[in-house]
């Protein structure tokens, strides 16, 4: 029963490679067009090196190769100072690499865009606007006129559950619903891929469970590219289709798994239920394991 | 004894409780630094204040200043109504006032319409800052009347002197405020409005323009300040209309009662002003500071 596929690009990991059941991908929405649905967003080899006034220069990230297909949700795990964000600037073009290359669609990256939205760990809204008007920000940028965009973002806000706000400041708004707006903004250019860093730290543990399984939802229905960072092993495992371990100094992937709790929550709608599965709890532990080791070996004691 | 609530007993606690307040009002954030109204004590100083002219000079209580330093509040306003029914030197007060407020909007006018994006140019653009930066920082602590002189040379004793005096005393606190007004943006801000495909002009206007207006709107209010600040000195040389004309003529012959009372209508319409600009600011940028 256990659809778990580990593969290991370090010596520490045990290979726990179970007959993997490839996850049928989720169902295509009729998506007609959107800023480049249905592309792979790849990273080859890509190495950043921060230059360092004294001492020897910081290696985020050091030959780092990864694939994010439409229908892929990949969440990134690691010990703090890792190379997480480092990785989101880069494929969402905030800064280019060292070495290797970002594509989207077989395209170089080379800069940020429409075409990957992103969603921050402080929202990064902007408070002189009401809600709607954030949410159709982006459509208003690419010149959508008015009316069409508000039918756009319709949708999203209701998705998110904000239909009655959008007439509100951002700052009469709770931290879990100015992250749902961030969300709501992000969907709304219709991206092909989603690049989320920590979005839901922030977050009360109720709050992020629903999140949680809200953003699950907007998944399957959009059938887009997700990269999302996180510290809660929970979190990643449930959300996760491909779970990326990353191990600092230098910043690199040591475990890659193939997951499909998700898949397990579509079938029985009950978050508890599969946080509590025995394969879930094990894997769970196994992870931790891992990063523990990581931040021991930086003298961070704390998990 | 750092607790809060042993803090009463004590002199020094109920002192103390003076300048901290107790747990914030909801709507109010704990520890704000000078939250509360001070209204009340506003108005009592300011009457304090008169009560003090008005017992210091008015003399059926004996004067203990000589009108010709302090006349009493009495005489200024009989001069008040004279000049502003009779005139002074050939004037009106409402001339007076007209001639001052005209060259000071005038002024203002032309500082933001060049401040502004000069500040967002030099915030934004390494050339422009390079360019500029040298001039204003080089002429911005100058007092206003160490280069009068020169303005004089360069622009005669007409009306273009005294604009050019008014607008280099605004020019520099707005375009400084407008410099930090960008460089306050959070980058966050400006990252998410380019991952949503605006280009680089929109996020300069969009995101950057909008978020530094806070400070650029306080850049207007601090100029506009230094605008009436530098007001008598503009209107020193060759003009008999204007309040600081005015208040330097009056000064000459020693009419004391004109030049407190020039000083009062200056004050009171600099205090307007600032009134003004804190509406528009409250209009313009309701989430200042909320974010
Ligand atoms: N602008 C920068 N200049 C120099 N070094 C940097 C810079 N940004 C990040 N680093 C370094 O690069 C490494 C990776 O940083 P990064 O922010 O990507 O980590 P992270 O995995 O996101 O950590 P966290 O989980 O704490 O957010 C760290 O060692 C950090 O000190
Ligand atoms: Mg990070």
């Amino acid at each position: 029963m256990a659809q778990v596929k580990g593969r290991s690009t370090s010596k520490k990991a045990k290979s726990a490679s179970i007959k993997s059941r490839k996850t049928a991908a989720p169902p295509k929405g009729g998506k007609a067009k959107s800023n480049g649905s249905g592309e792979e967003l790849r990273a080859e080899a890509v190495t950043v090196v921060y230059p360092v006034k004294e001492g020897d220069d910081v290696h985020a990230l050091e030959k780092v190769s990864l694939s994010i297909s439409p229908g892929d949700f990949v969440v990134a795990l690691g010990a703090s100072g890792c190379g997480k964000t480092t990785f989101l600037n880069l494929l969402a073009g905030f800064i280019k690499p060292t070495e290797g290359r970002v594509t989207l669609g077989g395209r170089p990256v080379l800069g940020p865009g429409a075409d990957r939205g992103v969603v921050f760990q402080k929202h990064a809204l902007l408070p002189w606007l009401k809600v709607l008007q954030n949410v159709t920000f982006g459509l208003k940028m690419q010149g959508i006129p008015q009316g069409k965009r508000r039918d756009m973002a319709r949708k999203y806000i209701d998705l998110v559950g904000l239909k009655d706000f959008e007439q509100k400041n951002i700052y009469e708004l709770s931290g879990g619903m100015q992250q749902r707006v961030g969300l709501a903004r992000a969907l709304t250019s219709d991206p092909a891929a989603l690049l989320m860093d920590e979005p839901l730290g922030a977050l009360d543990a109720l709050t992020r469970d629903n999140m949680q399984e809200l953003i699950l939802d907007v998944w399957r229905e959009t059938h887009k590219a997700i990269f999302f960072i996180t510290h809660s092993v929970e979190e990643a495992l449930f959300l996760a289709t491909k779970l990326i371990v990353m191990s600092p100094r230098p910043g690199r992937i040591t475990h890659e798994y193939e997951l499909d709790f998700c898949h397990r929550f579509f079938e029985c709608r009950d978050a508890r239920k599969v946080k509590s599965m025995p394969d879930f709890i094990k894997m769970r532990e196994e992870i931790i394991t891992i990063i523990r080791g990581d931040e021991l070996e930086g003298g961070n004691i704390h998990v | 004894m750092s607790d809060a609530t042993h803090r009463e007993g004590s002199f020094f606690g109920r002192l103390g409780q003076i300048f901290s307040a107790g747990p914030a009002k909801p709507g109010d954030s704990f520890g704000a630094p000078g939250v509360g109204n001070s209204t009340t004590i506003a108005i009592a100083s300011a009457l304090g204040i008169f009560f003090l002219w008005w017992v210091t000079t008015t003399p059926a209580l004996g004067p203990m200043v000589k009108p010709l330093f302090l006349p009493s509040p009495a005489e200024v306003w009989d001069k008040f109504v004279s000049v502003a029914t009779e005139g002074y030197q050939d004037q009106t007060l409402a001339e007076h006032t007209f001639a001052s407020v005209q060259r000071i909007f005038i002024a203002f006018v032309l500082a933001a319409l060049f401040g502004i994006p000069i500040g967002m140019a030099m915030a934004t653009n390494r050339v422009f800052r390079g360019f500029f930066d040298p001039p204003i920082e080089f002429y911005r602590p100058l007092p206003p009347l160490g280069y009068l002189p020169l303005t004089i040379i360069w622009f005669g004793i007409g009306e273009t002197q005294k604009l050019v005096l008014l607008f280099l005393a605004m020019f520099a606190p707005m375009v400084l405020n407008t410099r930090a007004g960008v460089r306050s943006v959070a980058i966050e801000q400006i990252h998410a409005a380019y991952s949503l495909g605006a280009s680089r002009a929109q996020v300069l206007w969009h995101v950057i323009l909008k978020g530094a207006m806070p400070e650029i709107l306080t850049g207007m209010r601090i100029g506009i300040g230094f605008g009436w600040t530098t007001l008598v000195a503009a209107e020193l040389v060759a003009t008999e209309r204007g309040l600081g004309a005015m208040i330097m003529s009056a000064s000459e012959f020693l009419v004391t009662s004109v030049v407190i009372m020039g000083i009062v209508v200056i004050g009171i319409i600099a205090y307007s002003f600032d009134l003004l600009m804190r509406w528009i600011e409250r209009k313009v940028v309701p989430w200042k500071g909320r974010v």
